[in-house]
């Protein structure tokens, strides 16, 4: 039971040969494409590691990396391959390589699809990767005297200011912990002595955020301490006024702009495996179609082109096989001998 | 005596050609790259041009669009000449465009220098540009209500965040000017009355700074307020301690970043103002001092300049001379008329 049966004339061949060339070398450039995409998202993660708490996603760009060089090989042996294809004295010595180089080209093209789909299911994992690198983020922001942690504080800070964000869901992560380092509070002074008496822990808690959530196209100055005290400000009511700090959470917005970027680079990815797919489609067909042509004395008859020659089960069985008869192999021999031990005495 | 002559066969002026081929397509490139450059400085002088009064010189970007289309142009049409000069019947058709089209590779490189020239010398303008537009900006910082300024406060405050930088020559140009607006000061509150009556134009003035001017490399939660009053803060002298806001003038700042691309833009001119034109000069006379036109292979030779280098400066001058004295010939003309009589 074939899969996918075509007739090829001898013309149709010749163009089939053609348009293959061109399109291994599309798929060339396209593979370097997927390769320049995969370290475009790498560096892009690595510049906001400091926030991120691991590194789980750091997968789907190295599997693109790795698609990539790998698609640059598959499709420079296709052009090869599909030179040689016309003539009939060269095919032949492809014959050997033609079975292993499917079953591989085959494994990284289903890798690339996997990759497109890790980058959507994955975006659970990033969220809880960055909430807890966000929250130790604030968390450090005052330590910077601390050995590996004195740039926290310009990190967070750069953070707010190019994604518009501020804390961690939002304004009110920073009212949660201490962000004013000790060395810069008067401990003689009543009022911070108050402050530190009134929560268990003892830490100086504000109601105040950092300079960097403040707002620029906000038409009034920046209001960022003292934010749920009305009587503090002039005409300021903290519920029903559109605050001048942004509102927005640094975990949503930094979310949404790696969903954005891994959103466009699944689309380019997708048609890029269209094409590699096509690629090893027509490739298959010149190489059942050449097959047929081998050993006869008219190179220019028509032949028939398959897919796959037995039904797609038996196929995926017979590319198994070798690798089951590997692990199994042990086995196998050991009940023989075992069953040759009992038997041989009796 | 030819200036500068060179002995050219088959062989030699195919290589000829050929290269020269090469560098009028080299310079169509760097030709769309100096139009490519034009646009950007452009689109960078309208995205400041709020801090700048809306009053700079685009003079420098438009000039540097029309020269890389030009150079595009000229170029082009230089590399079909190289083209079409190896084959007889072509360069005989091509022939009496080659002069008027060398006199105009000698313009357009007079163009070059003059941009050169003005990309060097409009740097003051910016400078001065800047420096007015600045002070503006910083007094009209508190009008967000009024239409036509709405977004000076956020045009300046993304300058200082972007360029690092506070205030037109230092921070302290923010003390001078009322940067808070009325609509938020509570004028029945005596410390606001007090400081509206202190001084004679009934502003209300600070030691303070708006946000943007704030470090976010600064060890300490940025101080904004009462920079000068020492007391007003822990453990804080402002004399001699670093301040944690920046201390660069946002007219240095900016103005530094414009000289890096007007000098950028310079040397680039520099490097197009390539000898083009002596290659074609050696080509063309190449092809057409040669002894028998029939015999593609023979000799020939090509010069830069047909006379000496100080015969050819003389045959000029006296060129100049007698288009001068034509003039003085006709007032001859009249004199002996009046003798005459």
């Amino acid at each position: 039971m074939v899969v996918m049966k075509m007739k090829f004339p001898f013309q149709k061949r010749v163009k089939l040969a053609q348009g293959l060339w061109l399109l291994s070398w599309c798929a060339t450039v396209a593979g370097a494409t997927t390769f320049t995409l995969g370290c475009l998202l790498k560096t892009e993660l690595r510049r906001r590691a400091e926030v991120m708490a691991n590194t789980d996603i750091h997968i789907v760009p190295n599997t693109l990396m790795i698609v990539g060089l790998a698609s640059l090989g598959i499709n420079y042996f296709a052009s090869k391959i599909c030179q040689d294809a016309l003539d009939a004295g060269r095919f032949p010595r492809w014959k050997n390589f033609l079975k292993p180089y499917f079953a591989v080209s085959c494994f990284f093209t289903v890798l690339m699809l996997l990759a497109i789909i890790m980058s959507y299911a994955m975006k659970g994992s990033l969220e809880s990767s960055l909430k807890a690198g966000l929250r130790n983020g604030i968390r450090f922001y005052k330590d910077t005297d601390t050995p590996g942690r004195c740039f926290q504080k310009q990190n967070i800070d750069r953070l707010q200011m190019e994604f518009q964000c501020c804390g961690n869901n939002d304004f009110r992560d920073w009212f949660e912990i201490q962000w004013i380092s000790n060395r810069y509070l008067d401990f003689s002074s009543t009022e911070v002595k108050n402050r530190i008496k009134s929560n268990v822990d003892g830490r100086y808690l504000v109601d105040g955020v950092p300079f960097s959530c403040c707002n620029p196209s906000s038409p009034r100055p920046c209001i960022q301490y003292r934010l749920t005290n009305n009587s503090a400000h002039y005409n300021y009511d903290y519920q029903t006024e559109e605050l001048n700090i942004y509102l927005r959470g640094c975990r949503e917005a930094l979310v949404n702009y790696y969903m954005g970027l891994m959103n466009t680079i699944g689309a380019g990815v997708l048609s890029i495996f269209l094409l590699q797919g096509s690629v090893l489609v027509s490739l298959r067909f010149l190489q059942t179609a050449m097959e047929a042509v081998a050993g006869k004395e008219n190179t220019e008859i028509e032949t028939e082109g398959y897919l796959l020659e037995k039904g797609v089960k038996e196929t995926v069985m017979e590319y198994l096989d070798p690798v089951l008869t590997f692990l199994l192999l042990k086995n196998k021999v050991e009940e023989g001998t075992a069953g040759e031990t009992t038997t041989a005495p009796a | 005596m030819p200036f500068l002559s060179l002995k050219f066969n088959l062989q030699k002026r195919v290589k000829l050609a050929q290269g020269l081929w090469m560098l009028y397509w080299l310079a169509v490139i760097v030709g769309i790259i100096l139009f490519s450059l034009g646009i950007f400085f452009k689109i960078e002088l309208r995205k400041r041009s709020e801090i700048m009064d809306n009053n700079e010189s685009h003079l420098v970007p438009n000039l540097l669009i029309l020269v890389g289309m030009l150079s595009c142009g000229l170029n082009a049409f230089g590399g079909k000449l190289c083209h079409d000069s190896l084959d007889p019947q072509k360069f005989s058709k091509m022939k009496p465009m080659l002069r008027p089209y060398m006199l105009l590779c000698c313009g357009f490189n007079a163009l070059l220098l003059l941009l050169v020239l003005l990309c060097f010398l409009m740097q003051f303008a910016v400078y001065l540009t800047l420096a007015e537009g600045l002070k503006n900006a910083i007094r009209f910082y508190k009008d967000t209500d009024t239409p036509g300024r709405c977004f000076m406060k956020r045009t300046l405050d993304m300058t200082q965040i972007e360029f690092r930088c506070c205030g037109n020559n230092n921070f302290r140009d923010w003390f001078e000017v009322q940067w808070i607006s009325n609509r938020y000061l509570d004028m029945s509150n005596d410390v606001v009355k007090d400081r509206v009556l202190s001084n004679v134009e009934g502003k209300y003035l600070m030691d303070s700074v708006p946000f943007s001017c704030c470090n976010p490399g600064s060890p300490r939660p940025c101080i904004q307020h009462h920079l000068t009053n020492n007391s007003a803060h822990y453990d804080y002298d402002h004399r001699t301690e670093e301040l944690n806001i920046w201390n660069r003038g946002c007219r240095q700042a900016v103005f530094s970043y414009y000289s890096g691309i007007m000098n950028s833009i310079g040397a680039l001119l520099i490097f197009t103002m390539a000898g083009d034109v002596a290659g074609l000069k050696y080509l063309s006379t190449a092809l057409e001092t040669m002894a028998d036109p029939e015999n593609p292979e023979c000799e020939s030779e090509g010069w830069l300049l047909e006379k000496g280098f100080k015969e050819t400066l003389a045959d000029l001058l006296s060129k100049v001379k007698t288009f001068g004295r034509a003039n003085q010939v006709e007032e001859g003309g009249t004199s002996p008329n009046v003798t005459a009589t």
